[in-house]
């Protein structure tokens, strides 16, 4: 109990230090250039009483999930299918070694013409950066199981489909998690930069567009957002995998 | 019916695996000229030095592995592809038990691949694991065992699907001199009480001898072959204080010294 008493007055120590020094530099370099915590907090008030705030939370995330649930679901049985059968593996392997260098962001201009300025361009985005992520360590994880675990359910009588199933599918588990959630941080850099060219609305808008005012403080307001929004969505997906997917060798928090 | 035409009984003649070209285009013999026959119902021992190809002629009649050239048949049937008959014994557990499944769950696998009803399953695993010594472990996964105790849980799996042919691959290689001669004394209660053919390959001459019926010796590899059978005579449980085991021992010995 003091142990841990100990450890959050800890915490609270060097969250005060960060703000000391935060504070400080905005002495230093003015309000404009680097708005203090206080002007940083009264600009989040602002944003949060006449609804901005709240609604740009909720459109930056709605796209978020949206496309980070639609890529992992499209990727998770191509990877199996890529890593089962090496015909395809061997065919559709350089394809993917060549899309998967080309960033989200480049896309945007043509998702914008494909897709249209609505929300689909932007779910397609997130979905295309949560995709190959997902694909190769799904690939990954088919082509790590041990050659032992495939024979023995041969041996016992497993169909193809049933080792698929079975074996292959279980054991890669963990290299799914792992793709998803690295693939979850990379959607959220991925909507800071398509709302900010192409958008009305979100946190990368409200980035973008509080230049014009020369409004620093939301700007900081936005980052502090899109830390936060990042954090509790990779805290929650770790939950979900500690919680529900621990028999398979997911580990969910980082702490132990 | 004659023990050699039973159903799991194991004829090998003039065997051949080839992984492939050396540079002069000769092909390279992992084993060659393999002849064997295994009596349905007998436990024979496969013994030669890491590398000989014990192992890959073990795949052979599991049916992992295709031949080059020959026969192997089981029952008079020749081998194709693996096959409920024939149940194989990993030298790592870890790498072949699913570590997402319980011991129950590991056991009972090939009865759902089988679907066969919970009920049923239920009963036949609670059998096994009683038999293997593992009652009260049933909810565990295969991390929180020890080694013994995960090749208990193989030997388990395997026997649930009541194959007529063990095949044995250095199950007991990682474990820790006690724990091994337990498991050794369990495994020949186990194979008395059934009738199942078990080829057990090993690298280890007293583990040989305290087992199995006949031991086949392999010859250092490339090209590898069977070169002697020996009889054993004594009767179980064996001791190792045994003056004829002992004159065995360095018989068998001999043959290895040779080819240093």
């Amino acid at each position: 109990m003091a142990a841990k008493a100990k450890r959050w007055s800890l915490h609270v120590l060097f969250f005060l230090a960060v703000l000391g020094i935060w504070q400080l530099l905005a002495l230093l370099y003015g309000e404009e250039i680097i708005p203090s915590p206080v002007k940083t907090a009264q600009g989040g008030y602002e944003l949060l009483l006449d609804g901005t705030l709240p609604q740009y939370i909720g459109i930056s995330l709605f796209r978020v999930l949206a496309g980070w649930t639609l890529g992992s679901l499209a990727a998770i049985p191509l990877g199996i299918l890529v890593g089962k059968v090496g015909a395809v593996r061997t065919f559709i392997d350089p394809y993917i070694n060549f899309i998967r260098f080309i960033p989200p962001i480049a896309f945007i201009t043509l998702f914008l013409i494909w897709f249209g300025i609505g929300e689909t361009s932007k779910i397609a985005l997130i979905l295309y950066a949560t995709f190959f992520i997902v694909l190769l360590n799904t690939l990954s994880g088919v082509l790590s199981v041990e050659e032992d675990k495939i024979r023995s359910a041969r041996s016992m009588g497993a169909s193809e489909w049933q080792i698929v199933r079975h074996v292959l599918v279980p054991a890669t588990v963990p290299y799914m998690f792992t793709g998803i959630r690295i693939a979850m941080g990379t959607s959220f850099m991925a909507i800071i930069g398509a709302e900010m060219i192409a958008s009305n609305e979100g946190i990368g808008y409200l980035i973008w567009n509080s230049r014009l005012f020369f409004r620093t403080d939301w700007i900081f307001v936005g980052l502090i957002c899109m830390g936060l929004m990042g954090f509790a969505a990779d805290r929650s997906v770790a939950w979900i995998g500690g919680r529900w997917l621990s028999r398979y060798g997911v580990v969910g928090s980082t702490r132990r | 019916m004659s023990a050699l035409t039973k159903a799991n009984a194991i004829s090998i003649k003039e065997l051949n695996k080839s992984y492939g070209r050396q540079p002069s285009g000769e092909l390279h013999y992992i084993i060659q000229d393999i002849n064997l026959a295994v009596k349905g119902g007998e436990f024979f021992v496969l013994l030669g030095p890491s590398g000989c190809g014990k192992s890959t002629l073990l795949g052979l009649v599991a049916g992992f592995v295709s031949k080059t050239s020959g026969q192997v048949q089981v029952g008079g049937e020749e081998v194709e592809r693996p096959g409920r008959d024939r149940a194989v014994v990993f030298q790592q557990a870890d790498s072949s038990l699913f570590p997402w499944l319980t011991v129950r769950e590991n056991v009972e696998f090939g009865l759902r691949m089988k679907r066969v009803p919970a009920a049923q399953r239920r009963e036949v695993s609670d059998r096994y694991i009683g038999l293997v010594g593992l009652k009260g472990h049933e909810a565990k996964y295969p991390r929180e065992l020890s080694g013994g105790m995960k090749q208990r849980v193989q030997l388990a799996r395997v026997l649930a699907n009541d194959p007529s042919i063990l095949l044995m691959d250095e199950p007991f290689g990682a474990l820790d001199a006690m724990t091994r001669r337990t498991l050794q004394r369990e495994l020949v209660r186990i194979w008395q009480s059934t009738d199942k053919t078990v080829i057990f390959v090993t690298h280890d001459i007293q583990e040989a001898l305290l087992l199995g019926q006949r031991i086949g010796i392999m010859s250092a590899g490339p090209s590898s072959s069977i070169t002697d059978i020996y009889d054993v005579p004594f009767d179980y449980p064996r001791s190792l204080a045994d003056p004829g085991f002992h004159r065995l021992y360095e018989t068998i010995q001999s043959h290895f010294d040779k080819e240093d």
